[in-house]
C-alpha cells in the first residue's frame, strides 16, 4: 500500500522524524488559504507547492515549485492544482493533481539520498544512504553502486547508534549535525519497523544552514501482507490513486491488476496468472487484467472475480486458466456458474480446468448450459482466447 | 532416491482442524503420506472430520514425543504462522514446509535469522509454496497427487501453480520426477534455488532440473551462477511474468520489477549465459527439457 507524501510526513513526525512545516490541502482554495498561515508559522516567505500524486519524478514533470513570494506561491497553485501531471512514474497518461501540500522553503545545506528497504539476498532490512541526493538516485545505483553506502538492521538488536556513526562519517557529517542524523535514523528505523513498511524513501534528506537535519520528501510503502496489523492506515487510502477494479478486488481479497489489453483472466496462483499474462501476448493477444483468485478461494470469491472482469467494457474475451491444488476445480465451476446466472455472460468463455477435483468441475461446467470453450491446455486455450478477441472486434 | 520427503518422512500436519488443513490432511493421507499427527492449539485429544487415525495435539512438541513427528506442514492463518514455524524449530522437526501465503516480512526476517542461529540443521521450504513431494513416496503440501509420476527429473520452482504446470507437462511426456520443491513467492524465505540445486545435485536419483522463476529480486541470477560452476546435470527453466509492467507487485509479494532490477529478460540472459535451455512459453516447458535430454 502507498500513500502520499503529506501522509508520510505525518507519520514520521509522529515518531518523531524533523520534516518541514507545511499543510496540505485537496482544493486550491485551501490550499492557497494555506500560503500565509505556513509563511506566518515559519517566519519565511519562501513556500515550496508540492502536487501529492503516488507517483514520483514530480519535480521533473512541474509538479514542484519554489516560490519566493505569496504571490508567486498562488500562481503555483493555480497552475499545479488539478493539472495532469506527467512523470516518468505514471505515464504518458499523466495523474490529475487533486492534492497539494503547502510547505515552508528552507535554507538548504546539502541534500543527500536516504532509504530503507528489504534486501531480499541478506533477508535484512536495510539502510542506504548518499551524497548523491535529488531526483536522479536510481542512475546513481546503475553507474555508481560504490556512491550508495548500505547499513544492513540485525534484526536481533535492531538500529545501532554506531550504524549512523558510521554513516555520518561516510557522507562526511560531524558535529552537532552527526548528532542530528543519529537522532534522525533512530526514530525512521523504528517507524519503519513498527509500521511494517516496505519500502521508506527520504530524497531528499537535507543538512540546513542552521545544522538541522530534515526529511524534505517521504515516501512510504507499507508490506500488504501486514495491513492486518494497522487498521488505522485505511483512512490514508486516496481512491483517486487506486483503479475501481483494483478496488474492488481488494474487498475480495483478490490479487488484482489492471492491464491495457481486452483478454480478460481468471487464474490461481500468481506465477500462472503471470504467465498466462505472457502466454496471451505469445500469441498475439493482450491481457486486460492480472488476476489470481488465490488458493482457499470460496465460490462466492471467484463470482466476485468474474463479476470484475466483466465489467469491464474493453473485455472481448474470457480465459479461465485454472490448475488446482489448494483451489478446487469445483468452486471454480461453481463460482463461474453462479456470476454468469447473475450477470449473463456477453463475451466468449475459455475455460482450462486441471488438477484437484477436476472431473467434478468439467462435470458441473458441462451440465450447466454455458456456451464454453473448453481447452484441453494452457496453450489451447490462450489461443482460443486470442482467436475469440480478434473475432469480437 | 529422493530430496527432503519420502518414505522415512513422519508427518505432523499444524494447523489440521482447519478447512484447508483438514482436507490437504486428508488428501496426502490417501496419497500415502505417513501422517502421524495433527497440531492445532486447544484441539489437543479431538478428532478431525474424515482423520480419526490421525492423534490431534496442543503442542508440536506432543507430536514429536508422542507420535515421531520429524516433519511439519504448517496451513496456519498468516497473523500466527510465524509462530508455528518457530515452535517446530523449537520442538525439534528438521524439515519445516510452510504453505501459508501472506505471512508479513518483518515476521520472516525475524524467522529466518532465529532459524539461521539458533537451528542451523534445521530445513524451512516456504512460506506461500505448494509443499514438496516425492513422487510414489510422500506428498506434503497442496499439490494435486496425480499429475506426478516417479522419475529422475528434479522440480524447483518460486511458483505453486506453474510446478503443477511443469510436472502435468513432464508426466505427459514420460518424465516422471524424483522430487518437486516448490520454494514459495515471498521475499524472505527458506529454501532458495541454490540449495535446493545442491541437493538435486548430490541426489543420484536426480538426473535432470527443472527450475521455475519468476520476476523481482536476483535468486534467478545467482542461481545461473551457480549451475554454471557447480551443476553438470542438464537444466532447463522457465521465468513466468516476462510481461509483467513494472512497479506493479503481480501477487506474489516478491514478484515485483523495482529500481530496474528483476526483470525477466535479465534472468533469462543469466540463466542461458550459464548454459540453460530457457522455455519460451510456459506451455512449452515439458518439451524444452525434453529437447536438451535428446
Amino acid at each position: 500500500m502507498k500513500i502520499h507524501e503529506y501522509q508520510g510526513k505525518e507519520l514520521l513526525k509522529k515518531y518523531g522524524v524533523p520534516v518541514p512545516l507545511g499543510i496540505a490541502a485537496t482544493s486550491a482554495a485551501d490550499a492557497i488559504a494555506a500560503i500565509p498561515k505556513v509563511q506566518e508559522q515559519a517566519g519565511t516567505e519562501v513556500v515550496v507547492v508540492k502536487a501529492q500524486i503516488h507517483a514520483g519524478g514530480r519535480g521533473k514533470g512541474g509538479g514542484v515549485k519554489v516560490a519566493k513570494t505569496r504571490a508567486d506561491a498562488e500562481a503555483a497553485v493555480k497552475k499545479i492544482f488539478g493539472m495532469q501531471l506527467v512523470t516518468p512514474q505514471t505515464g504518458p497518461e499523466g495523474k490529475k493533481v487533486q492534492r497539494i501540500l503547502v510547505e515552508q522553503g528552507l535554507a538548504i545545506e546539502h541534500e543527500y539520498y536516504l532509504g530503507m528497504l528489504l534486501d531480499r539476498a541478506t533477508a535484512r532490512v536495510t539502510v542506504m544512504a548518499s551524497v548523491e541526493g535529488g531526483m536522479d538516485i536510481e542512475e546513481v545505483a546503475a553507474k555508481h553502486p560504490e556512491k550508495i553506502l548500505k547499513q544492513a538492521i540485525d534484526p536481533a538488536t535492531g538500529w545501532q547508534d554506531w550504524q549512523s556513526r558510521v554513516l555520518a562519517k561516510q557522507l562526511g557529517l560531524s558535529g552537532k549535525v552527526a548528532g542530528e542524523l543519529a537522532k534522525f535514523l533512530r526514530s525512521l528505523t523504528r517507524c519503519y519497523e513498527d509500521m511494517d513498511c516496505s519500502m521508506l524513501e527520504i530524497n531528499p534528506l537535507v543538512t540546513t544552514k542552521d545544522g538541522k537535519v530534515l526529511a524534505l520528501d517521504a515516501k512510504i510503502n507499507f508490506d500488504d501482507n501486514a495491513l492486518f496489523r494497522h487498521p488505522e492506515l485505511e483512512a490514508w487510502r486516496d481512491p483517486n490513486e487506486e483503479d475501481a477494479s483494483e478496488q474492488e478486488a481488494k474487498k475480495w481479497d483478490l490479487s488484482y491488476i489492471s492491464l491495457d489489453g481486452n483478454i480478460g483472466c481468471m487464474v490461481n496462483g500468481a506465477g500462472l496468472a503471470m504467465s498466462t499474462m505472457d502466454i496471451i501476448k505469445y500469441y498475439g493477444g493482450a491481457p486486460a487484467n492480472f488476476l489470481d483468485v488465490g488458493g482457499g478461494a470460496t465460490a462466492e470469491k471467484v463470482t466476485a472475480a468474474f463479476k470484475i472482469i466483466t465489467s469491464s467494457a474493453d473485455v472481448k474475451a474470457i480465459f479461465v486458466n485454472i490448475f488446482g491444488g489448494i483451489m478446487k476445480c469445483d468452486t471454480i465451476a461453481q463460482g463461474v456458474i453462479t456470476a454468469v446466472k447473475e450477470v449473463g455472460l456477453k463475451v466468449p468463455l475459455v475455460v482450462r480446468l486441471e488438477g484437484t477435483n477436476v472431473e467434478l468441475g468439467k462435470k458441473m461446467l458441462a451440465e450447466s448450459g454455458l456456451n464454453i470453450l473448453a481447452a484441453s491446455d494452457m496453450a489451447d486455450g490462450a489461443q482460443k482466447a486470442v482467436k475469440a478477441a480478434k473475432e469480437a472486434r | 532416491m529422493s530430496v527432503l520427503v519420502g518414505y522415512d518422512t513422519k508427518l505432523v500436519v499444524q494447523g489440521m482442524s482447519g478447512s484447508a488443513g483438514a482436507f490437504h490432511a486428508r488428501q496426502m493421507v490417501e496419497y500415502g503420506t505417513r501422517v502421524v499427527a495433527g497440531v492445532t492449539p486447544g484441539k489437543g485429544g479431538s478428532k478431525v472430520e474424515g482423520l480419526a487415525q490421525v492423534p490431534m495435539f496442543d503442542t508440536v512438541a506432543e507430536a514429536v514425543d508422542q507420535a515421531g513427528a520429524n516433519t511439519t506442514v504448517i496451513y496456519v492463518p498468516p497473523p500466527f504462522a510465524a509462530d508455528s514455524i518457530l515452535e517446530a524449530a523449537a520442538a525439534g522437526i528438521q524439515v519445516i514446509i510452510a504453505i501459508t501465503e501472506g505471512i508479513p516480512a518483518r515476521d520472516m526476517v525475524k524467522v529466518k535469522y532465529v532459524l539461521d542461529h539458533e537451528y542451523p540443521g534445521v530445513v524451512l521450504v516456504g512460506p506461500n509454496c505448494p509443499g514438496v513431494i516425492t513422487p510414489g513416496q510422500c506428498k506434503v503440501g497442496i499439490m494435486p497427487g496425480y499429475i506426478h509420476k516417479p522419475g529422475g527429473v528434479g522440480v524447483v520452482s518460486r511458483s505453486g501453480t506453474l510446478t503443477y504446470e511443469v510436472v502435468g507437462q513432464l508426466t505427459t511426456l514420460g518424465l516422471g520426477q524424483s522430487t518437486a520443491i516448490g520454494i514459495g513467492g515471498d521475499p524472505v524465505k527458506g529454501t532458495d534455488f541454490i540449495q535446493a540445486l545442491e541437493w538435486f545435485a548430490a541426489d543420484p536419483g536426480t538426473s535432470s532440473i527443472f527450475m521455475i522463476g519468476e520476476i523481482g529480486g536476483d535468486s534467478e541470477e545467482r542461481a545461473a551462477a551457480f549451475v554454471k560452476a557447480n551443476i553438470k546435470k542438464p537444466v532447463a527453466a522457465f521465468i513466468g511474468g516476462q510481461t509483467a509492467p513494472p512497479g506493479k507487485r503481480m501477487g506474489h509479494a516478491g514478484a515485483i520489477i523495482s529500481g530496474g532490477k528483476g526483470a525477466a529478460a535479465d534472468k533469462i540472459a543469466a540463466l542461458q549465459e550459464a548454459g540453460i535451455a530457457v522455455s519460451p512459453t510456459p506451455a512449452e516447458m515439458g518439451k524444452t527439457l525434453a529437447k536438451l535430454l535428446g
